[in-house]
């Protein structure tokens, strides 16, 4: 049977990094779904590009960050901050796709 | 042994001056006897308008009242006070903004000082010979920089390292005032200038900058104390409510960075890999093993703005569920019937459209976009290169969407509803980040210093 990421997760965030990145934290309650979520891969910069409706390419990384059992995704802003058109400055609500992963 | 020479006590009272903090966090603080107060005043979070326009994203009051309780503190108790990114954006305007707060202070409050004022603004043609010889390097997602971009940047301004804040310190600086900075730096300086180890201080300021938000609960508007100590540091909350812990401590150090263990700043890089968090008692956490790797060259982070124009908008609800029901023709029709009046008057500009409710936050990145709310709330964004423009253009959009007619429109006496008279708002200039690029330096003569006596009369006592 398919679990929400929620869960597991126990922060789910977004927030620039710098103005032309968006960086994703996922922080685990547990550190045993953190590993398990490492060993299989469950979050690939295919899936989050297909989850935000972006290029593959615009996944700059994903980090796994043993000291508090989190993994971060930094993509490119589609938008660089306070450019025309953006509709948040600091990144901060960019988070919601994220909580509909499965797995 | 002399305390001193053990441990150097850092007390941050808020993550951004001007957020404010409670009187007893701060008078906790300063029992414990720090050797210096800092503050990081800024950010690029607010977005590029505040770097262009030389104001300060913060309130001028607020500022006041927290920087007060700084400077007579720490000048009382004869201990420095340093000021990160004074004003916001750190460029010569903002910091001229933040020097006549402290100055008025300092009269209001009968203080006497040296203040040391460090600039962080880079002239043109210091980055136009960067440029030339290829070392101006974008980082990711950013475009390289060209000639036009950089002649077209207003307030460009250089992120400094420790080295200016020390030296201000060493000309017997005892208030220092930075244009902008790293972060970090504000926290690092004094404590790498009394010998501890540069990337324990460095992290150290990497979780102090942002003051409690780093414990739990979290909080902007805290103050706490870092204790640096020759292989370790310890954080700890000067307000009982909150305390630090090992998950907090850490979590923190994936905020706004997209490579948590990997922190570069100017001359070189934090290393994490090999840190390790401790909880210890009374809500306190120790931290080990945090690294400093200066790199080849020197560089610093370049940060510029260029104006695109200017912006009006409006703010308007719509609650018909037919209109809701064909909201994109609607835009697209309008946006369409706006576009060919602008160009038949040759007005340069553009008009984008934030539909809450639909897709106002994340734009065409929404995957619900298809399932709108019972109710839509728009705001007409009109840039143009003139405000003249700008607000034509946001007026001829909003009075044409309002009477805009659909295919099914069954109420057909206005299609938005207004929350205010006036219906319009200028919002002034419009900038966008046209330079975020590391330039080589040679040496840290772009960050000019100026000193100053502040309450003394010259050659006489205060």
């Amino acid at each position: 049977m398919k679990r929400s990421i929620l869960s597991v997760a126990r922060v789910i965030r977004s927030k620039n990094s710098g103005p032309f990145e968006l960086t994703l934290d996922i922080l685990f309650k547990r550190r045993r779904d953190f590993e398990r979520f490492r060993r299989r891969k469950i979050i690939t910069p295919r899936r989050i590009a297909a989850l935000y409706g972006v290029a593959e390419a615009d996944v700059l990384g994903i980090v796994y960050f043993d000291p508090c059992d989190a993994i971060k995704i930094t993509l490119r802003r589609w938008i660089p901050s306070g450019s025309p058109g953006d509709s948040d400055i600091y990144g901060a609500q960019q988070h919601a796709p994220l909580l509909g992963l499965t797995f | 042994m002399d305390s001193r020479a053990s441990e150097f006590r850092v007390l941050s009272p808020t993550a951004i001056l001007g957020y404010g903090f409670p009187a007893r966090s701060f008078l906790k603080g300063m029992r414990r006897r720090p050797h210096l107060i800092g503050v990081d005043a800024g950010s690029t979070d607010p977005g590029p308008y505040y770097l262009g326009a030389g104001t300060s994203f913060t309130n001028r009051a607020a500022v006041k009242r927290d920087l007060r309780f700084m400077l007579v503190h720490g000048v009382r108790s004869g201990i420095p006070v340093v000021i990160g990114s004074a004003g916001g954006a750190g460029a010569r305007p903002h910091v001229a903004w933040c020097r006549e707060i402290v100055e008025e202070i300092a009269a209001e409050e009968r203080l006497a000082f040296t203040l040391g004022i460090v600039y962080a603004d880079v002239p043109r043609r210091v980055v136009a010979a960067a440029l030339k010889r290829r070392a101006v390097t974008p980082l990711p997602f950013v475009p390289p920089l060209t000639a036009k971009a950089l002649a077209a940047s207003v307030n460009i301004v250089a992120q400094m390292g420790v080295e200016p804040i020390c030296a201000a310190l060493d000309a017997g600086c005892q208030v220092v005032l930075c244009g902008r900075c790293y972060d970090p730096a504000v926290f690092a300086a004094p404590a790498i200038r009394a010998g501890f180890d540069r990337g324990l201080a460095l992290h150290m300021g990497k979780i102090l900058e942002c003051a409690a938000i780093a414990a739990t609960p979290g909080s902007g508007a805290d103050c706490v104390l870092g204790v640096l100590r020759r292989d370790s540091f310890v954080l700890e909350s000067l307000n009982p409510r909150r305390r630090f812990t090992r998950a907090s401590t850490a979590a923190h150090t994936l905020y706004e960075k997209s490579d948590p263990y990997h922190l570069p700043g100017p001359g070189g890089m934090l290393n994490l890999e090999g840190c390790t968090f401790t909880e210890l008692s009374r809500g306190r956490v120790e931290v080990r093993g945090s690294r400093f790797e200066p790199s080849p060259a020197y560089r610093v982070k370049l940060e510029g703005v260029r104006k695109i124009g200017y912006r009006t908008i409006s703010i308007a609800g719509v609650r018909d569920p037919v209109m809701i029901g064909a909201i994109d023709a609607v835009l697209e029709g309008v946006r369409a019937q706006v576009g060919a009046i602008l160009s038949a008057d040759k007005i340069a500009g553009r008009v984008d459209f934030h539909v809450y409710g639909r897709d106002g936050v994340m734009g065409a990145r929404e995957p619900l976009r298809r399932a709108p709310a019972h109710e839509l709330g728009i705001v007409i964004d009109a840039v143009a290169p003139t405000a003249a423009d700008s607000e034509a253009i946001c007026s001829l959009t909003r009075s044409t969407l309002l009477h805009y007619g659909y295919p099914g429109r069954i109420a057909t006496a206005g299609n938005l509803a207004f929350p205010f008279s006036p219906s319009d708002a200028k919002m002034g200039a419009a900038f966008e980040f046209s330079m975020y690029h590391l330039m080589p330096v040679r040496d840290q003569r772009i960050f000019r210093r100026e000193v100053r006596e502040v309450g003394r009369r010259r050659g006489g006592r205060p």
